[in-house]
């Protein structure tokens, strides 16, 4: 965009460029140029691990485009701070379950230059299932982690409106549909 | 200081792709705050996928939406297949990518139409959907249906796109094409569209960065995701295309995104048809036999952005925990920073540029005086403000010639 012409009635419009000038090539170049700046494309796993050592439980590499690491409840914040502002991952969502180890959650976040999803996994406790918003963060966390309050009970700390996000009013309290126990 | 209003679109309401109450809070014609509810239609589709096998929840996950009803299911095969590690053949990948395009060719010309439509270009509404029709007559020809279409299955496709069809579809793709260069040339050379649109519900890369959008709505903004590039499946890395940027962020740019990447999936599909005649007579499907413990995560490009499935199997017919990220979750919640600020006129068109679903109803919204309850304005009235901003700049710009 950017020029301006007399258009067809006589009047001042602008005129929408040939459809090439803003087609983005495929390829890594043009990627890096727009959204990741001069940033390695492949994620670090050595590098993480050196500054998380203490929080990680286990690292599972399936393979360059699909890493699980599990890690200790408490340091969700610091370790999504690092991956969402230094790392520049995206996040997708969480996906929360409920097993017999108890309440687990994934944070699926993603590097779309290197097309890798890098799950971060964390397994809380049975009876008072608990950890820190990441809402506070990025918008992006804010609407799942009321629903996996609403739908699995697990309470987020310091969440800036932990309301019910899909059955405002019509729900009843302390019963959670996707607890295993939920018939 | 004016009288405060309240305007609630929705619960039920054609712009969302679940009924949903959007709640615009209005000092005269500027909208100061967005609240919203959501789940008026909860269908509780992850906890019913618990109980399914596998091969079930094709069908129930096409479901899901009914305009993209084939990339909930893309997203599904890619998550069970990377947990059993199944490679399909390169025609189901051909197969996959046609029905994939055709989908977005179909759903892209909607949104033109009903975009069309809320700017009072009634018109535009007329012809984009007469063109789409044609693409939906293939989809009944491919696969007997016009919609949710059960192609899907685990380790490929059900059915052959068989070769004498071949000559109708690529003839159906060339009238679009022309169709495609007629609704762009409607859009450009119409100078009431670039009033109506320009600067209009501007999302900047932040914003799009901060909401985790994606889609045709990140990529107006300057943010250059896509799945089909970043993390290929099906055959995409097959074929040649580009990915469709835009950097303005307005509604303007997220039209002339769609109106582009409809001649890409075109380009896609007619490489794709030439890639089926090369592979004739190979399998469609390959044979699986069980699906192993173990995690999936799946993604595929809808015509909204990206979807995302997320599988946990313990090695059982049915999955432990099977999670849905559709793309409008994320998109809608943008409507909180595009909309804000603007005029309710504004609002509609602002909405309706993320492209949640159309597939609904009738539009219902109206306008409640919050001191008196009564109703000021109800839908149809709304819609009006929309289209008289519209003539009134028209005739705006006759009176200046």
């Amino acid at each position: 965009m950017g020029e301006w012409e007399n258009g067809r009635m006589g009047i001042i419009v602008p005129i929408l460029e040939g459809p090439d000038s803003y087609r983005e090539g495929v390829g890594k170049e043009g990627f890096k140029k727009l959204n990741i700046g001069s940033m390695d494309a492949e994620f670090n796993v050595e590098k993480f691990r050196e500054r998380f050592g203490s929080e990680i439980i286990e690292i599972r590499i399936k393979n360059q485009r699909r890493i699980l690491i599990t890690v200790r409840p408490d340091s969700i914040a610091g370790i999504a701070g690092y991956l969402f502002k230094d790392e520049e991952f995206r996040f997708i969502i969480a996906s929360a379950m409920h097993t017999r180890r108890g309440f687990e959650i994934h944070y699926h976040f993603s590097r779309d230059s290197a097309g890798l999803i890098l799950n971060i996994h964390v397994i809380l406790d049975k009876e008072n299932p608990q950890i820190a918003s990441l809402s506070n963060m990025f918008n992006a966390s804010n609407w799942i982690e009321r629903e996996i309050h609403e739908l699995f009970g697990i309470n987020f700390l310091n969440h800036p409106n932990q309301e019910k996000l899909i059955s405002e009013g019509n729900w009843a309290e302390g019963v959670y549909p996707l607890r295993k126990e939920f018939k | 200081m004016g009288r405060k209003t309240l305007i609630p679109i929705g619960p039920y309401h054609p712009l969302q792709e679940e009924p949903e109450l959007f709640k615009l809070y209005c000092d005269g014609e500027i909208v100061k705050d967005v609240k919203w509810e959501t789940g008026y239609n909860h269908r509780g589709i992850e906890k019913l996928s618990e109980s399914k096998t596998y091969e079930q929840i094709f069908f129930l996950v096409e479901r899901i939406c009914g305009i993209c009803s084939n990339s909930h299911p893309f997203a599904f095969a890619n998550a069970v297949e990377e947990i059993a590690e199944i490679e399909i053949t390169d025609k189901a990948k051909y197969i996959r990518t046609i029905i994939g395009e055709l989908e977005r060719i179909h759903s892209h010309l909607l949104w033109v139409g009903l975009a069309g439509h809320f700017l009072g270009y009634n018109t535009v509404f007329m012809w984009a959907w007469k063109y789409r029709e044609p693409v939906l007559d293939l989809f009944e020809m491919i696969s007997g249906n016009r919609n949710s279409y059960a192609m899907f299955k685990i380790g490929g496709v059900r059915r052959d796109i068989e070769e004498h069809k071949l000559p109708l579809i690529r003839k159906v793709l060339g009238d679009i094409k022309k169709k495609t260069d007629l609704l762009a040339g409607a859009i450009i050379d119409d100078p009431v569209i670039h009033i109506r649109t320009k600067g209009v519900g501007i999302l900047t890369r932040q914003d799009i960065i901060d909401f985790g959008a994606v889609g045709p709505t990140a990529r107006a903004s300057g943010v250059a995701i896509d799945v089909r590039r970043d993390d290929p499946y099906a055959a995409y890395p097959l074929v040649s295309w580009k990915v469709i940027t835009a950097e303005e962020g307005d509604v303007f740019a997220k039209a002339k995104v769609r109106l582009l990447e409809m001649y890409e999936s075109i380009s896609i599909i007619e490489q794709c048809l030439n890639g089926l005649v090369k592979e004739k007579g190979a399998d469609i499907a390959v044979k699986i036999k069980e699906i192993p413990e173990g995690i999936g995560n799946g993604r595929a490009e809808a015509p909204r952005g990206e979807v995302f499935h997320f599988v946990q199997s313990d090695g059982s017919n049915s999955p432990v925990r099977h999670k849905i990220r559709a793309p409008s979750y994320v998109n809608i919640a943008t409507f909180k920073k595009s909309c804000i600020g603007q005029t309710i006129s504004d609002a509609t068109i602002s909405l309706a540029a993320v492209d949640p679903c159309y597939c609904c109803t009738e539009r219902m919204a109206s306008a409640f005086d919050l001191s008196s309850g009564n109703k000021i304005m109800n839908a149809s009235e709304l819609i009006n403000t929309s289209m008289k901003r519209t003539e009134s700049i028209r005739k705006m710009i006759n009176r200046r010639l």
